[in-house]
């Protein structure tokens, strides 16, 4: 027995490895067979307090990218969404009618982009020239006149508001049929316009409704302008000039129709060949 | 002797928090994981008896395990190791030659003593613990130079921390 104990005394760190290695490799084969839940790893309290600590030090450091993939994933989101699709059906409406030839026809547009509060004012939206929209069309919506085309591409056209400096539409008054010219006043107020160019000997009333003239190739007669609202905005001498507070209210548009005048090329045609035989 | 228990106390924490929030995210190419942990097993003083010395690695290997998730493999490479260390300094140093227990650090043992002490134990503690962590003969080649690599990255380690404790010889 004595001599038992001065041979593993002797032998100590041999046997001490026995017993440590085996205890050892006996946890790493019954963790690796069972995987059971065990006290051993980094769920426990100890090692999950550690590494909850240092991680909210380390999350600073990846602040930036983890900022960077938030927006992006943002980015993706929106692009999901309803609003962000681009609505490829089209409906053009179209009457048949044995007695009239349909002269207008109506593409309805998203306004996308949209302005009231400068000078020139520029509304953009989501049909371009693959929908049959070019330059210089017409565009209304259910209240009024919003503008017309300036510029198409594939899918997008830019349109020039009502409140530009250099609009000009041909209007008359609803009832008389009086013509006379709108402008957009330059005091840069998007409710109120300029009715201008109104022969002397009309007796026009506030409140008569201004709408859109015959004489346009850009909107059908009849569309709503704006009600009279002053009859003596400036001494225009022998013209009468009037404030119309404008029907629309641009700041609110949603959706509008390009009006498709099918007439309108050739309006243009007979047009320039009278100015040239001036 | 309770400054030494103090300043391995002390070791103890800090290289299991180095290598448990810095190296376990250093790997250079998926090849070289340095290890310098095993650094607290190495510099006990030459006097921790066996009874002490193995606890102490077991308890190590097992520390670092539950930061690693895997019970038991670094617990018996550790034990694995301090048995070598045993064998290594039995072999090697004449046990009555120092005054106040030394420990075997750069600054007392000299630079080619101590290269070859942890080169040694690094390979063989390494060589042991990837081979267990893999335990497959088909990947013996990929397991092979990723312990090479390993070991290299970890003596440098070692080597550049005795480096930064070096104290001039007194005697």
């Amino acid at each position: 027995m004595r001599n038992l104990w001065i041979f593993i005394s002797k032998y100590n760190a041999f046997f001490l490895f026995v017993i440590f290695e085996v205890s050892a490799l006996f946890i790493l084969i019954n963790y690796n067979s069972f995987q059971k839940a065990t006290y051993i790893s980094s769920s426990n309290e100890i090692t999950g307090l550690a590494y909850q600590k240092v991680g909210q030090v380390t999350e600073y450091l990846s602040l930036a990218s983890v900022n960077d993939s938030l927006a992006r994933e943002n980015a993706k989101l929106h692009g999901e969404l309803r609003s962000a699709f681009y609505i490829d059906t089209l409906t053009k409406r179209h009457i048949a009618d044995s007695v009239y030839k349909q002269q207008y026809t109506y593409i309805v547009a998203k306004v996308i982009n949209n302005s009231v509060n400068h000078r020139s004012n520029y509304i953009t939206i989501n049909r371009g020239s693959k929908d049959g929209i070019t330059k210089d069309m017409g565009v209304i919506c259910s209240s009024g006149v919003v503008g017309f085309v300036v510029n198409t591409t594939d899918h997008m056209a830019n349109i020039q508001s009502v409140l530009h400096k250099k609009t000009q539409i041909s209007a008359m008054l609803a009832d008389t049929r009086d013509l006379g010219s709108f402008l957009w006043g330059d005091n840069l107020d998007p409710h109120q316009g300029l009715l201008v160019g109104v022969s002397n000997n009309v007796k026009p009333r506030i409140g008569q409704p201004v709408v859109t003239s015959t004489l346009s190739s850009l909107y059908p007669p009849g569309i709503p302008i704006g009600k009279i609202s002053n009859l003596h905005a400036k001494e225009g001498g022998l013209f009468l000039n009037m404030e119309v507070a404008l029907a629309v209210d641009y700041s609110k548009l949603e959706y509008v129709y390009v009006v498709v005048n099918k007439l309108a090329l050739e309006q243009k045609q007979v047009e320039a060949a009278r100015v040239k035989d001036e | 002797m309770s400054r030494t228990i103090l300043i391995n106390l002390l070791r103890f924490i800090v290289l299991v928090f180095f290598q448990v929030f810095l190296f376990k995210n250093i790997s250079l190419y998926n090849l070289s994981t340095p290890y310098p942990y095993i650094l607290f097993i190495l510099l006990l003083p030459f006097e921790t008896p066996n009874i002490v010395l193995f606890p102490l690695a077991f308890l190590i290997g097992i520390t670092v395990d539950a930061f690693y998730d895997t019970p038991g493999l670094h617990a018996a490479a550790c034990t694995l190791l301090a048995f070598v260390r045993v064998s290594f300094i039995n072999i090697t140093v004449q046990k009555d030659g120092f005054d106040n227990e030394p420990e075997p650090t750069l600054s007392i043992m000299g630079f080619r003593w101590f290269f070859t002490y942890i080169l040694v134990l690094t390979l063989i503690h390494h060589f042991f613990l990837f081979n267990l962590e893999v335990f497959r003969i088909s990947e013996l080649q990929y397991t092979f130079v990723r312990f090479l690599l390993s070991s290299v990255f970890t003596v440098f380690l070692m080597l550049l921390s005795g480096l930064l404790f070096y104290r001039k010889r007194e005697r």
